[in-house]
């Protein structure tokens, strides 16, 4: 047993200084599961770095949860393999992965109290009572649930829960911490300080994590970068800004933030980008990635705030009919329908005192710094 | 707030109604229950078969006799017998029953309340032929040479914990499949992932967290089992004595009625004892 412990964590020893250990990557090499038909995960590579904390995005259904369970080893995946450090860890039971898991219904053990949850895994690993007491008191400042030792988790608050079940997990030091969507249950508020009391943790531990969330904000706000999972697959890896400025697919691109998607042409490919004409009737040049050729049909995407309004007509703006704007904070929302009948929405900032204007026509262009995406259109 | 302030003005009437529709099985419990029990706690303290005396002598018979004591002890012996060969089966097929699919569930309930479908006196008959020295486990034990002499399983306690366990299985899994199915994976899975063992986890976990619903099956089980008048004297015979067969006997043979009544609250407590130790287990069951 100490053997392997001292085997398996060389910092062992030096548990007070937890973030001089150094974070240990996780690495998935075509991993793929089916629970029978179809695939839940499709040949997932994806390397976490040491220390990095990447969130899986993605729609409902789309093999989250199932690519977190197969690092945890509760299910083992049909094909690939998952790599920490540079060990497979496939043959090893979960018992034997050092990974700290958070699930999202904190799963704290009724018939035991925050002191008793915090120190299982600790127990299970054979360590005396004073080991146990002393990490038990460390963990619990860690996250601040001093004095709440003795309650049982039926006692606390969600927040409370969530706190004890990160302690819980991060008390036998793992290699890399899961978070399956750890705020779902939260309301808003307490959400953004867990979020960042993650962060902290996550950071002071150096570990390396992997969060599943099916809630955007909270993986542009958290991960160092982002995986967008869809049907089983990864669609795009990237950090949060390359996600949301360079989406790679249409899928990401839909997924990601709200956007316009206007049909068109490439009219000719340029040194400096690509012509595109809008089925609404402007012309634009657009400095975009992918591989196009003259007359291939398009879809431009543009955020509403990467567009701009203006009064008099010009090549590059296109005519479109205002019918609603809406106060959303600081922006003025545009609802609007283009020349092609393509609903468009533009995002403005408001003026002070200007709430909104009433049905109109005018023209939409694109904002100076804008940078649109181009995707192939389905052939029709 | 207006419908809160009826309700509360309405509760006190509410409560009567509450009260009132106790009434008839309160009542007949108060006719066939508490009446019979206090005729029968007064019969026992006749001292002579013909009920002409009162004192103490039925149950200072009943209690200084080595004998007697025994058929106690025996029966229940064979109520924690019955328990922990049901418990020992229960929980395996309970894991079983839990990481099955739906519709494999559905088997499994089927084929666990088979047994009920049929009466305890046939399962009982049942038993006998499957016991016998010249029956199915004798033939196939000198079939495969194991033994060269039938065994002797009829008339003895093992045969009779054996055909009780099976009878009164459904007991213990109806109770501990439902408490099984209710417990949320994430925790088996927190707890692999915290370092335990299979077996620690079952220890920590499982055991712990579905003990209401052992408790709930051992309660039947014990009950009834203690209490199988037709399985005891059938598969026990006349060479194994247990409190039921005690009770009939003394009361429609020998027509000693105060010895009799002493040996019905005798098996009245011996339920209980087992009932009560076992409600005392469950205090630490407290989960949630
Ligand atoms: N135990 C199971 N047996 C069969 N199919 C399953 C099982 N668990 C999940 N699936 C299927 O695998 C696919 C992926 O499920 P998974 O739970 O990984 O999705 P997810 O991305 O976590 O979704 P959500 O955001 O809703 O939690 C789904 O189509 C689901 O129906
Ligand atoms: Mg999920």
């Amino acid at each position: 047993m100490g053997r392997t412990k001292a085997e398996i964590h060389p910092s062992m020893a030096s548990q007070h200084t937890a973030t001089a250990q150094a974070a240990q990557p996780l690495t998935l090499d075509g991993v793929t599961h089916s629970y029978g038909t179809g695939f839940a995960v499709d040949n997932v590579t994806l390397e976490v770095k040491g220390g990095e904390l990447v969130a899986l995005l993605g729609p409902s259904g789309c093999g989250k949860t199932t690519l977190l369970r197969i690092v945890a080893g509760f299910i083992s995946q049909t094909n690939g393999k998952v790599i920490i450090g540079d060990r497979p860890i496939d043959v090893l039971p979960p018992n034997r992965r050092e990974i700290g898991i958070v699930f999202q219904n904190y799963a704290l053990f009724p018939h035991m109290t925050v002191a008793e949850n915090i120190a299982y895994g600790l127990a299970a690993r054979g360590e005396s009572r004073a080991v146990q007491a002393e990490r038990v008191a460390e963990m619990l400042a860690t996250v601040r649930m001093e004095g709440f030792a003795d309650r049982k988790p039926r006692q606390l608050s969600g927040g409370q829960q969530q706190r004890v079940a990160l302690a819980r997990a991060l008390a036998i030091r793992p290699r890399i911490l899961l978070l399956d969507e750890p705020f779902a249950a939260l309301d808003k508020n307490l959400r953004l300080d867990m979020q960042i009391e993650i962060k902290r943790l996550q950071r002071q531990f150096a570990l390396t994590a992997i969060m599943v969330t099916h809630d955007q904000d909270e993986a542009m706000s958290i991960a160092d970068r982002i995986a967008v999972m869809s049907h089983g697959k990864i669609e795009q890896l990237g950090s949060p800004v390359e996600i949301y400025d360079e989406p790679a697919t249409l899928f990401v691109n839909n997924f990601i933030g709200s956007s316009n998607l206007l049909k068109g042409r490439v009219e000719a490919v340029g040194s400096d980008g690509y012509r595109v004409a809008l089925e609404s009737g402007a012309v634009w040049t657009l400095a975009a990635k992918g591989r196009f050729e003259a007359g291939a049909p398009v879809l431009v995407s543009v955020r509403p705030e990467q567009m701009v309004l203006a009064d008099e007509a010009a090549p590059d703006r296109l005519p479109v009919a205002l019918k609603l704007s809406l106060p959303i904070g600081g922006a003025l929302i545009h609802d609007a329908t283009a020349a092609g009948g393509e609903d468009i929405k533009i995002a403005v900032p408001r003026r002070p005192g200007a709430l909104s204007t009433g049905p109109g026509a005018a023209f939409a262009a694109l904002a100076p710094h804008a940078r649109p995406s181009l995707f192939p259109a389905a052939s029709s | 707030m207006s419908a809160a302030a009826a309700a509360t003005g309405a509760s006190p009437v509410r409560d009567a109604v509450e009260w009132r529709l106790a009434a008839p099985l309160g009542l007949t419990y108060v006719v066939f229950f508490a009446a019979p029990f206090l005729i029968l706690l007064g019969i026992s303290f006749y001292a002579d078969a013909e009920q002409t005396r009162l004192g103490f002598d039925s149950w200072l018979k009943f209690y200084t006799d080595a004998f007697y004591l025994k058929v106690i002890f025996d029966t229940l012996k064979l109520g924690v017998f019955a328990v922990v060969a049901t418990t020992i089966l229960a929980y395996p097929l309970a894991l079983v029953f839990r990481a099955s699919s739906p519709r494999m569930q559905r088997v499994l309930i089927f084929i666990i309340l088979m047994p009920l479908l049929t009466s305890v006196v046939i399962r009982t008959f049942a038993w006998i032929v499957i016991l016998a020295r010249e029956g199915v486990i004798n033939q196939t034990l000198m079939g495969l040479g194991l033994t060269a002499t039938p065994l002797n399983l009829l008339q003895t306690e093992l045969g009779l914990v054996l055909a009780l366990t099976q009878i009164e299985m459904p007991l213990m899994l109806l109770p501990l499949l439902a408490i099984m199915n209710q417990l949320d994976q994430n925790l088996i899975d927190a707890s692999r992932a915290l370092g335990a063992s299979k077996w620690r986890t079952f220890f920590r976990v499982i055991l712990p967290l579905t003990l209401p619903g052992w408790i709930a099956g051992a309660t039947l089980v014990f009950a009834s089992a203690t209490t199988a008048f037709i399985s005891q004297s059938v598969i026990g015979g006349a060479r194994l004595v247990y409190l039921p067969a005690l009770i009939w006997q003394q009361s429609m043979v020998v027509y000693n009625w105060p010895f009799a009544a002493v040996a019905s609250l005798t098996l009245l407590f011996t339920v209980l004892s087992g009932i009560m130790a076992l409600s005392w287990l469950g205090r630490f069951a407290r989960t949630t």
